[in-house]
């Protein structure tokens, strides 16, 4: 009975997940590839707040005159709250969220899908605003004109002006008048707002622009800053950052001025976190069109219908069992020996953020000085726990020096060894050191580098897009997934490593 | 790829026993997992073996809480030579064997000189649970180092040979010797580098033998031959071996018996996972020798009955003189 009982429930899984799978596919026309280029985007902010317990308040701009990109379609999310959108001339448009009565966390949303456009926004070429120029004073005054001054002699129109201002305030060199005026280590937004300030001051009428970059998947991103200023009747982009300026079709301009992105009357601790990511909105939209109840029901109760930072978890914990289910195979039917049960898995997920070059190298540093401290710390023979804790702080320092070097050497992706699965590195190493001890070098090495190599394998498998894409789009193949999990669990048959074991005996 | 199905057929042909089959159809069915504590612990097993009137090295002593650590060197005072081992250890993982001592110093079977400091921490690593199953908090165990038959004298490196026995719903169906070697550092594990050569079952004699996956002829350490050699008091083994079945209720399992030159064979520790090495020790599968127990078990009433039915169905068909042919 056990076997049949087991060939039947994973018959019966296989079934249910492909013919969901075939259902999405052929009926609704759910995407089976992830599209080369999807250029449509969805945005979300969450404001979060903690309401004092009484009417409540929040503002916050959304995007409008937004150059190469149009909204197509935004949503607020507001439970019980009344919503009002205001426009502010000359810095944007404001939604306003208002409550009689708000106790508690609040969470509001606000979504957009954004997608770029032949027909440029009309409102660049609304009327010339007037020049405000700012007020400086003393020596602020003497720098203003000197910069302002070269970089009207060396110009020939607002274009050129504006530029070379820009660029001198960002090669600003220390002791300079450039420098003075931005003041000590200057941030983009800085350098943006004084080199408005200077266009403006000579003469030419320009804004801060804030704005987000369109990445694929973001789950906390920043505003990034740039400026306009209005020439030739019209406003026109200036960009402070190289890689702004390369891809300009990816920056959604959200507000002009320097103006706070939100506002909130009662209540504190006011915060918002901003994703943004490739959508797959027009590929559903189709699914989405058609009338019948039943389905538009499964796309509403598909992971679609989950807010973006969900949505940015779920694919990473949907490849998962993937990985898992090579790691399965890897050991039941090859026979591949690992440290730890689901350690290569982690281990995968840490490269899934550094990269596989990069991860190998960080986990082969991170260990081998685990694993000297290790040996040092036997030396004065201290009881487990402790000196599995002594080990477990030993790494966090070793990641920690090894992400601000990687910094300063100039390596972004030493950033993201913070992620390394601290607690599972630890007993790597701590186990790695019982294997050397009980069975020499050789062994040890061979059981990290193997645990190392399924890590790596896991990674491959777990990075493809395609596989990403299916298990999002098509959750329901998990159930097959653990068919054959579950069909290995009753493989009796010989591991490939016990062919070789055992080849004495073939003969 | 063609050739793997080639060998996975001629082994299937062979019976021989892969770990997957072991644990789904072996392992998991006849093994309830009530009495898998009677063997992980090996303070239990031997008040088990103690109570079934088995013999097994005697207990010294078993350091329970850390507290008792300070106290070792007093209780070791009295011995001359010990055995250091974890209850839940597995794999021969975490065992000292020390041989003799100066004053301060004790001589461990490698060849190493160890303090108390040594031995104490040792013991601490093993009642935090480093070398047990899964990490639990362990206990360590103090007991009579066995002074292995001369039998064995000539085919040993340091460390004590034994007889390893998997047993199959009270028969035995397979045994080997394990012969320590220097690559082993006096350790009887196959994995570890000791030697293990088949037996008949019907006679007890020794077969061939296989180091580190080879078959070898002589102890590598020795040059000394390692087959046809007979392992005394057989019959006490194999009828041991017979007994562990209702000493634990497991129903495969593996007996380690050791040979003390004075007392006899003893009990070392039953094993609730026994590798498959022996199989390559033997020149032979398992499986096919526990499809024949299964089949005839219904005809088998006795403990008399499963060990004739042992020696006479498991027995070793050819005679095997020194080298492998």
């Amino acid at each position: 009975m056990g076997r049949t009982h087991l060939y039947v429930l994973s018959g019966l899984l296989a079934v249910v997940g492909c013919a969901v799978f075939f259902y999405k596919f052929f009926v609704l026309g759910f995407p089976l590839k992830p599209e080369e280029r999807t250029d449509v985007w969805r945005v979300e902010v969450q404001l979060q707040f903690e309401a004092a317990g009484g009417p409540a308040k929040a503002s916050v701009f959304v995007p409008r005159r937004t150059g190469d990109l149009i909204i197509v379609d935004q949503s607020f999310v507001s439970p019980g709250y009344g919503i009002d959108t205001e426009l502010q001339p000359g810095h944007g448009s404001r939604a306003v969220y208002s409550i009689r009565d708000a106790r508690g966390t609040q969470a509001l949303y606000y979504r957009a899908v954004v997608q770029p456009t032949r027909i440029r926004d009309e409102t660049s070429r609304d009327p010339a605003p007037a020049l405000q120029p700012p007020e400086f004073e003393g020596a602020q005054r003497v720098a203003a004109e000197g910069v302002v001054g070269m970089a009207r002699q060396r110009s020939s129109d607002a274009a050129t002006l504006a530029s070379l201002i820009a660029k001198w305030l960002k090669e600003a060199t220390p002791g300079g008048e450039a420098a003075f005026l931005l003041g000590p280590q200057p941030t983009t937004r800085r350098i943006a707002t004084v080199a408005v300030e200077l266009i403006q001051f000579a003469g030419v009428p320009a804004r801060v622009v804030n704005g987000i970059a369109l990445a694929p998947e973001r789950r906390d991103a920043k505003f990034a800053h740039w400026l306009e200023f209005h020439g030739d009747g019209r406003w026109r982009p200036l960009y402070i950052n190289e890689s702004d300026r390369a891809t300009p079709h990816q920056l959604l301009p959200w507000w002009r001025g320097s103006g706070p992105f939100a506002e909130l009357a009662g209540g504190a601790e006011l915060h918002h976190t901003i994703s943004t990511r490739r959508s797959y909105e027009l590929a559903t939209r189709t699914a989405l069109n058609q009338q019948r109840a039943l389905e538009r029901k499964l796309v509403e109760y598909s992971l679609f219908g989950l807010p973006l930072q969900s949505q940015a978890l779920f694919r990473t914990l949907l490849v998962i069992p993937v990985g898992i289910l090579l790691l399965v195979v890897l050991r039941n039917i090859v026979g591949v020996k690992t440290f730890g049960t689901f350690m290569p898995v982690l281990i995968a997920l840490a490269f899934r953020q550094t990269g596989l070059a990069w991860g190998v190298l960080f986990f082969c540093i991170v260990v081998a000085l685990g694993l000297a401290a290790r040996f040092y710390l036997d030396r004065l023979k201290l009881l487990l726990v402790p000196r599995l804790a002594s080990i477990v702080i030993v790494v966090i320092l070793i990641i920690a020096m090894l992400t601000i070097l990687s910094f300063k050497v100039g390596l972004e992706r030493g950033l993201s060894i913070g992620l390394f699965p601290i607690v599972i590195m630890t007993m790597t190493i701590e186990r790695m050191t019982l294997v050397w001890e009980e069975r020499g070098a050789g062994e040890a090495f061979q059981q990290g580098l193997g645990s190392m190599a399924v890590g790596a394998l896991c990674y491959l498998l777990m990075n493809l897009r395609i596989v990403e894409h299916l298990f999002f789009v098509y959750p329901e193949l998990l159930l097959a997934v653990l068919a054959v999990t579950l069909l290995i669990g009753r493989y009796s048959g010989y591991r490939l490593t016990e062919l070789y074991r055992f080849r004495v005996l073939a003969r | 790829m063609m050739n793997w199905f080639r060998t996975a057929a001629l082994l299937e042909r062979k019976g021989v026993l892969g770990i997957n089959r072991r644990n789904a159809e072996y392992m998991l069915p006849s093994n309830p997992r009530h009495c898998y504590p009677l063997v992980d612990d090996k303070t239990l097993t031997k008040q088990l073996a103690a109570k079934a009137g088995v013999a097994v090295p005697e207990l010294y002593g078993v350091i329970e809480i850390q507290r008792q650590v300070r106290a070792l060197p007093r209780l070791l005072r009295k011995y001359q030579d010990f055995v250091v081992k974890p209850a839940r250890g597995s794999q021969g993982d975490g065992i000292i064997v020390v041989t003799g001592r100066t004053r301060t110093r004790y001589r461990a079977a490698d060849g190493s000189l160890l303090d108390d400091h040594d031995i104490c921490f040792h013991v601490s690593n093993i009642l935090s649970g480093v070398y047990s199953l899964g990490g639990q908090a362990d206990r360590a165990m103090i007991e009579y180092r066995v002074n292995f038959d001369p039998v064995f004298e000539a085919i040993t490196y340091r460390g004590v040979p034994d007889v390893r026995i998997i047993v199959y719903r009270g028969v035995p169906v397979m045994a080997m010797v394990r012969l320590p070697t220097r690559l082993s550092g006096g350790k009887a594990n196959l994995h570890q580098g000791a030697i293990g050569t088949g037996v008949d079952m019907a006679t007890g004699t020794t077969l061939t033998a296989v180091w580190r996956n080879e078959i070898v002829a002589e102890h590598p350490d020795t040059g000394n031959p390692v087959s046809g050699m007979q392992i005394p008091h057989w019959d006490t083994l194999i009828e041991l071996a017979a007994r562990s079945y209702e000493l634990t209720g497991l129903g495969y399992q593996g007996i380690d018996i050791v040979l003390d030159r004075d007392k006899g064979p003893l009990i070392l520790e039953l094993n609730a996972r026994p590798g498959l090495a022996i199989q390559i020790a033997n020149r032979a599968g398992l499986r096919t020798r526990l499809e024949i127990v299964e089949r005839d078990l219904p005809t088998l009433r006795s403990l008399a009955d499963r060990v004739a039915f042992a020696r006479e169905r498991f027995a070793h068909s050819r005679p095997v003189h020194g080298k492998f042919r």
